[in-house]
């Protein structure tokens, strides 16, 4: 069973679809036993941190997500909360992997949101193996994670060279949205819910 | 390197496209739904919608169509035309739109992008500038409103700064001089606008040749560039476009 985690975040209706479209049923929720005993998690989203992260906690998700052992996707904001800390609303994130989370800054010509496609390189990791180096996916965001050891997908935006995924053991971010990246994206969710 | 994005846009009535679309490939050619599905399949980077539904009552037809197309396609679109209140953005956002384009409705009251950017996000709002020139504006160019009837008493650009102010996440640009003309996008105006806001601009009105897009890229700094016609009667065809703009240095997915 794939459970996709369901808090107070926009955009989770469209990682629904897209895991429709590849013929997999999926359990939106926030009940901790069922995302403890899924095979798979997703945890996507589109919204700001700090209230984001107000959510998981006094909903008691926060220790849940750190506790999970199966293989786990977050997406996106998702991406942006498994990391320690982040600069929008100066928030203590879930700390998975330990980058902290800084915005764009504007100017030089840069326009934020790093919205649009955007190239993969470096591509590293069991979630790529049907990907191509320099392969375009869709990106919205205004905050990204440096480069790290995690990283496990670069690219570069406003002069920036930074995390466009990251993988820690069965933990693994995407700050893109591989569900509105076409085929592309259709290939990495499928690797990860077919080969993880 | 971020990718410039080709955006087919289709107008829709009822439910199903209008501005006679001729394509072979299609079983129904009026079917939003099927060309949404085309155009995806041909590389498009993202879709806007338009709803130039007349009757209110026939609006529930388009929250319909959104939802079959969230389900359908895996790229990023956009909805607009007849939105004007949150709950009107709520529907079609939870029906799937990744975004929601405002127009009118918000340069009579500009505090609705303040309520839907902190409400649904910036990356969901954008506003939809229609502009027309006229030398008597700062920019030379005025918003005009209700598809151009009404002209704002807006500089453009200063609308454009304030939209961005406001919790804007991008700006659709439409060229009221050359909507329709084939003439050209309004390479002039789009700089103006993209070259002083820090919110991508998408430029629309007047593509009627490869070059046309090429140039408004180029010239015109735009982030995006979206067109009806030339692609619905198959005037261009997105994947020989973009082979062509990759030819010409120009990064497109």
């Amino acid at each position: 069973m794939i459970a996709v985690i369901k808090y107070n975040a926009g955009n989770i209706l469209s990682v629904m679809n897209a895991l429709s479209r590849l013929g997999k049923e999926a359990v939106l929720t926030d009940d901790p036993e069922i995302i403890s005993s899924a095979d798979k998690v997703i945890f996507p989203g589109v919204g700001e941190a700090s209230s984001a992260m107000r959510y998981l906690n006094e909903r008691g998700l926060s220790t849940v997500i750190r506790s999970l052992k199966q293989p786990f996707l977050g997406i996106c904001l998702g991406m942006q909360l498994m990391c320690a800390s982040s600069e929008e609303g100066d928030t203590e994130c879930l700390g998975i992997f330990p980058s902290e989370i800084i915005q764009f800054r504007r100017g030089a010509g840069w326009k934020v949101p790093h919205m649009g496609w955007n190239t993969l390189e470096n591509i590293s990791g069991p979630l790529y193996k049907d990907t191509k180096e320099m392969e375009y996916v869709y990106f919205v965001h205004s905050y990204y994670a440096p480069l790290s050891e995690y990283t496990s997908a670069e690219t570069e935006y406003a002069g920036v060279r930074f995390s466009a995924s990251l993988s820690k053991d069965n933990f693994h971010g995407m700050q893109f949205h591989p569900e509105k990246s076409g085929d592309a994206g259709e290939r990495m969710l499928r690797c990860f819910l077919e080969d993880l | 390197m971020l990718a410039k994005r080709i955006i087919p846009c289709l107008d829709v009535k009822d439910g199903r496209t209008v501005k006679g679309v001729n394509f072979v490939q299609l079983r129904d050619a009026g079917s939003a739904l099927e060309l949404a599905e085309f155009y995806s399949s041909q590389g498009a980077d993202e879709l806007v919608f338009l709803d130039i539904t007349a009757t209110i009552e026939n609006r529930g037809t388009m929250t319909d169509l959104v939802r079959s197309v969230a389900r359908r396609i895996s790229i990023p679109f956009t909805v607009g035309g007849g939105i004007r209140t949150e709950d009107d953005v709520e529907r079609m956002l939870s029906a799937g739109a990744d975004k929601i384009s405002v127009n009118s409705a918000a340069a009579r009251n500009p505090g609705l992008l303040n309520t839907l950017a902190s409400r649904f996000g910036s990356q969901c709002v954008v506003l939809a500038l229609d502009a027309r020139s006229n030398p008597l504006f700062p920019s030379g160019y005025e918003a005009v409103l209700d598809g151009g009837r009404t002209p704002s008493g807006l500089d453009a650009l200063s609308w454009a700064r304030e939209a961005c102010d406001r919790g804007a996440g991008e700006i659709l640009l439409t060229s009221m001089d050359k909507d329709g003309t084939k003439d050209g996008f309004a390479v002039d105006l789009t700089r103006i606008i993209s070259s002083n806001i820090d919110i991508p601009v998408i430029a629309s009105g007047g593509a009627g040749k490869m070059e046309d897009f090429r140039t408004v890229f180029e010239d015109g700094m735009a982030d995006a560039a979206l067109a009806a016609s030339v692609f619905h009667f198959h005037e261009i065809d997105i994947p020989e476009l973009k082979c062509y703009l990759r030819q010409s240095g120009i990064p497109v997915r």
